[in-house]
């Protein structure tokens, strides 16, 4: 990965975000049904969340809400390559395929971040959960289970570019590979959330595995988004 | 062009063979299971295990054969490689599918639930999942439905160490791997046996399979030809 591979990565998220950053769109529609995802949730459950349950429905919901409307960010990320053909330019320009998948990636993920912190706000005050107990690992688990869902999501994205039922067929493809990812995530997050549990070394395991889970989700992206996107 | 007759076809001497020594095997294996001492503390519900591990082999064999088809069409082009990927994705779901009624069985005697949420269970449980998302991929993905699900492809064999290492890596109540050594004499003939005529059956399935797919890719090649032809009288 040379500085010019880095320069077009960098390129290609900043592209994303400037266009994001003009009109919101992704972000307005993400936080929206991510908020009442929560909220719906909040309803169903309003009777069920007891001191001992709390922590661990908190963390569910959280995570649950993000990976819902994560597949709005990754769907509309890639979508308006399409819709201009811009998607063509994208794979006919001197930028690496796997410079342009780490592009999505960094853009899609820092949508969903910005998102997940009002998600995680709202968590705390529906669920009267403590959600900043430890506001560093906090962060550092929710970066490393985004990272884990795009890395997979921007591949599978890319594929269903051509697919009438793409909106459908995303969530059903994408949802059993991330589970791994949604499992780590939520349970270091219950661990955090958990005021009555001042040990950390369930949530040092859970990252160790997420970070490890991340690493091979991101390598193998690089190696198939290319072979993947090639017929686009 | 004619059609070329394939080796595996369904009806050819070859195939009806190897039909009748899967038979022939699955039957010597019943027989050695039925002659299987029980055991003590699960009793006759113990003799799941012949049919649940071997299941269980056959579908993460399954996944790392659909990898491997996978890899060969993904960065070769291979034809053939899709379709052996195609057939194994779909197998995988037919004895995952074994693998997920049997266990059930087997842990209500054992634990007195049919479910627990465990490492083993959940690893397997999705591996199912994802090779069933992979037939759901070819079916429906749109024009780039072969590469998409090749790429799911590749993403599930990662679980196969997961499933493969789970009662290792996590607290699990799941029997663990070297259960196989632990076996009496006359459990563990049963085993082997049972776990060979398996794997044969699966093989014998997989050929059946990729004859058909092969077949059902020349009769598109023979119409597309047809068309071409037709094209050209007109």
């Amino acid at each position: 990965m040379t500085a010019s591979w880095w320069r077009y990565t960098f390129l290609i998220a900043f592209k994303d975000l400037r266009i994001e950053g003009r009109s919101r769109e992704v972000l307005y529609t993400m936080g929206f049904s991510a908020a009442l995802v929560v909220l719906v949730f909040s309803f169903a459950l309003a009777n069920a969340t007891d001191a001992a349950q709390g922590p661990v429905t908190a963390a569910g919901v959280l995570w649950a809400a993000t990976l819902f409307t994560g597949t709005v960010a990754l769907a509309r990320v890639l979508d308006r390559e399409r819709e201009n053909e811009s998607i063509r330019s994208l794979l006919l320009s001197p930028a690496p395929r796997s410079a342009i998948y780490a592009g999505k990636l960094i853009a899609t993920s820092l949508l969903m971040i910005a998102v997940e912190v009002l998600l995680t706000i709202l968590v705390g005050v529906l669920f009267s959960t403590g959600v900043f107990n430890h506001l560093g690992w906090l962060a550092l688990v929710l970066l490393l289970g985004t990272l884990g869902f795009s890395a997979t999501g921007v591949v599978f994205s890319a594929a269903l570019l051509r697919s009438r039922s793409r909106e459908a067929l995303l969530g059903a493809l994408l949802f059993p590979i991330v589970i791994p990812v949604l499992l780590a995530a939520s349970r270091a997050t219950a661990c955090l959330f958990d005021p009555l549990s001042p040990d950390l070394e369930p949530v040092s395991f859970w990252t160790r595995f997420l970070f490890a889970t991340d690493v091979i989700y991101i390598l193998l992206g690089l190696w198939v988004f290319e072979p993947v996107v090639i017929g686009e | 062009m004619p059609a070329q007759t394939s080796q595996t076809s369904h009806g050819s001497p070859r195939f009806l063979a190897a039909c009748a020594v899967t038979f022939l095997l699955f039957v010597i294996a019943c027989n050695a299971i039925a002659d299987a001492p029980r055991e003590i503390t699960m009793g006759l519900v113990q003799k799941i295990f012949y049919f649940h591990v071997p299941c269980a082999w056959l579908l993460m064999l399954s996944t790392l054969v659909c990898a491997g088809g996978s890899v060969a069409y993904l960065f070769g082009g291979s034809e053939r490689g899709d379709r052996v990927a195609l057939s194994a994705a779909e197998l995988g779901v037919l004895f995952g599918m074994c693998v997920l009624v049997s266990g059930p069985l087997w842990a209500k005697a054992a634990w007195g639930v049919y479910w627990q949420w465990e490492a083993r269970l959940t690893s397997s449980l999705l591996l199912w999942l994802m090779l069933l998302a992979y037939v759901l991929a070819r079916r429906y993905g749109g024009p780039s439905a072969r590469r998409l699900a090749a790429a799911l492809a590749l993403f599930a064999a990662i679980d196969i160490p997961l499933v493969y290492f789970s009662v290792r890596f996590f607290r699990s109540i799941h029997p663990s791997n070297t259960v196989v050594s632990t076996l009496g004499p006359g459990m563990r003939g049963a085993f082997w046996l049972s776990l060979l005529a398996f794997t044969v059956l699966w093989s014998v399935l997989l050929a059946a399979r990729l004859a058909v797919e092969s077949a059902q890719a020349r009769l598109v090649d023979l119409e597309i030809l047809l068309d071409q032809a037709e094209e050209k009288k007109t």
